[in-house]
């Protein structure tokens, strides 16, 4: 299988964490296959994301273009459908850009398409076995995927462990030039503008004390158990994205992947699943405590210490005992 | 303006434990309580604003079983005005292009301006609404979570990005756009509401009719094959306390002040 390739997100002239992970899978589905990174972008940051990733992978195509500066999917699908070639397996991380690009990607390529995979469990008879969450990650599936006619496959950011290759000086072709002389497709999606996150009072990712809320507290009136702990404790309250989504707390408060990513020494989830999107904010938290009424809730997984409680009784006297404690 | 919202009946994860079923083959199926897909109704309320702004019809189609009916009630409740229901024992088994290719015929049979899906459903794909954009050569935008009009013939869109980032397009219609949680607060739906809609008459819809080759549909074509189901056995996870809630909270406390939670 010699026709690997990976796209790369870069930004600010770096590669994304996700890059050395698609490299990871890659080498899982062929270890000797030489991967080709594929970047597209402009100017000097697409030239010094290439330069770094050509440190991971042998080969490193290069697509620059003006039009490229921002990443737009309805751009960059039509050039790597020209690009790609026929019976490749392309692989990328499955997050905002790529659920933007893949699916249709894999349409035009005439690819069969795995998103969102977790690990790769084998390949037999031109087929890929692998595992996916579904249902919010309550359970897991094995699926096959045909991969006679090349494949798209998105990963899941953190799932595919780095490995701990050294630096190789990989070669970096421009593929700008001659696969754009047809001109750039007609853009019917039309860039403007990025208008970043807003700020918000409370800066979640500095604090050292995280209370975190979740759907599990029912009732916009039930957060004031939430401040009350966080209170006594010290701390500041976070939430994930559902008690954004209801307007309950700012959006600046919400922790995950389209939220913030916190650092704290402890996070203490209360009435949160530990949902992909959400854990993918917790990776730099130390110590995570999760009460949670259902038993098999997914966060139990990534948490240190769990407690099975509903949340709207338990919190009240978690509260009372963290102030006699004091 | 003509809005088709394609939406999915799915378990309800916040009121069902997920168990295997039949050795991994399936999920326990019976007592299971199913809703909308939470995406999609963001999706149907998202089309409901932009007719009352702009004029025109909201249409929802559903490919499901005979149960699936119930969402479309639910949307027409919501104010949709009209549904489709795809029904057909060959469509079981499909994959993500499967089901595109079953909503780019329904959408060939009308003339749509807009179609929207959720960013994704219960088997967290997200695939389904940017593989029919590109089976009917439209333009997409995944993770929308905002729109308005834009002048004749194009809609001015937010998707979010990173971080919460949102990243704002002019985009020209027809096109396909997967709606993010958020974009707006899906209105409320009374049990007097869906019983205002109990009769209203809703097109049943097979693969024959639709002008579909059975043989292309379904698990045999399928590229993408579940296999089984299961529960990972994945590391330790957490040490889970025990005790009567005041046992708890005094467990509790020791740990959060070994570990630093107690300022
Ligand atoms: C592209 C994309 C980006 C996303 N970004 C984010 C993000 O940044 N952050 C984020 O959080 N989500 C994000 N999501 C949404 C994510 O998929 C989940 O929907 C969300 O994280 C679920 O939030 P939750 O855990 O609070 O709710 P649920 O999944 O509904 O979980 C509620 C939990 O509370 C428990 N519970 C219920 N009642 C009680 C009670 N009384 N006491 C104790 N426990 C109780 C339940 O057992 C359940 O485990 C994103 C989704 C997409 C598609
Ligand atoms: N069976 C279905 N019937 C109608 N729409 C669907 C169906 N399955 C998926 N969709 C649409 O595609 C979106 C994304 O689903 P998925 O790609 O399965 O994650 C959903 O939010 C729906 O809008």
């Amino acid at each position: 299988m010699d026709n690997l390739f990976a796209y790369i997100m870069h930004r600010e002239g770096a590669p994304h964490d996700s890059a050395a992970e698609l490299l990871a899978a890659a080498r899982q589905l062929a270890p000797q296959a030489a991967p080709v990174a594929i970047l597209a972008g402009h100017g000097p940051e697409l030239d010094a994301a290439c330069q770094q990733a050509a440190a991971l992978f042998p080969q490193v195509w290069k697509i620059g273009h003006p039009y490229l500066a921002q990443p737009n999917a309805e751009i960059l699908r039509p050039l790597l459908a020209r690009l790609v070639p026929q019976g490749a397996l392309l692989l990328l991380a499955h997050e905002h850009f790529a659920m933007d690009l893949a699916p249709g990607l894999s349409v035009k390529l005439g690819a069969a398409y795995l998103p969102d995979a977790v690990a790769f469990t084998g390949i037999e008879g031109g087929r890929l076995k692998a595992v996916r969450e579904e249902f919010a990650g309550l359970v897991s599936a094995h699926v096959s995927l045909d991969l006679s006619a090349g494949a798209v496959i998105s990963l899941r950011p953190g799932a595919f462990k780095a490995g701990e290759a050294a630096p190789v000086q990989g070669q970096i072709s421009d593929k700008s030039a001659a696969d754009l002389d047809g001109g750039m497709p007609p853009a019917r999606r039309r860039y403007i503008e990025t208008v970043a996150a807003e700020a918000g009072e409370v800066d979640i990712t500095k604090a050292e004390v995280l209370v975190s809320v979740g759907r599990g507290i029912q009732d916009q009136d039930n957060l004031e158990l939430v401040f009350d702990l966080a209170k006594a404790l010290g701390a500041e309250v976070s939430c994930s994205r559902p008690i954004v989504d209801a307007k309950w707390l700012p959006k600046p408060r919400q922790v995950g992947t389209s939220g913030k990513t916190v650092k704290p020494k402890v996070y203490l989830a209360c009435g949160i699943s530990g949902s992909s999107q959400h854990l993918g904010g917790l990776t730099g938290a130390s110590c995570v405590i999760a009460i949670n009424k259902h038993p098999k809730a997914p966060i139990f997984q990534r948490a240190e210490v769990g407690v099975v409680a509903d949340i709207i009784q338990f919190l009240p006297v978690l509260t009372k005992a963290v102030r006699a404690a004091k | 303006m003509e809005i088709l919202v394609c939406v999915k009946q799915v378990p309800d994860t916040a009121e069902n434990d997920i168990e295997l079923a039949k050795g991994g083959r399936d999920i326990e199926r019976e007592d299971l309580v199913y809703s909308v897909n939470e995406w999609d109704n963001y999706a149907v309320e998202a089309a409901i604003q932009l007719r009352d702004q702009v004029g025109g019809r909201v249409t929802v189609v559903t490919i499901g079983g005979e149960e699936a009916d119930e969402v479309l009630r639910r949307q027409l409740a919501m104010g949709a005005d009209g549904g489709l229901h795809v029904n057909d024992e060959a469509l079981e088994g499909s994959d993500g292009l499967g089901l595109a290719r079953v909503l780019e015929a329904v959408a060939q049979q009308g003339s749509y301006d807009l179609i929207l899906t959720g960013a994704q459903a219960d088997d967290g794909a997200g695939q389904v609404g940017g593989m029919l954009a590109a089976l009917m050569d439209l333009p997409f935008a995944a993770l929308v979570n905002h729109i308005e009009p834009s002048g004749a013939g194009a809609l001015r869109i937010g998707r979010e990005v990173a971080g919460g980032d949102q990243e704002i397009s002019e985009m020209d219609l027809p096109c396909v756009l997967s709606i993010q949680t958020g974009i707006n607060q899906p209105r409320y739906v009374g049990i007097r509401g869906i019983r205002k809609v109990a009769s209203v008459e809703i097109p049943q819809l097979d693969a024959a009719a639709l002008g579909l080759d059975a043989a292309s549909l379904g698990a045999g074509a399928a590229r993408l094959r579940r296999l089984d189901y299961f529960v990972p056995q994945s590391g330790p996870g957490a040490r889970m306390l025990a005790g009567k809630p005041d046992q708890l909270a005094a467990q509790l406390v020791e740990i959060l002040k070994a570990k630093g939670g107690i300022r």
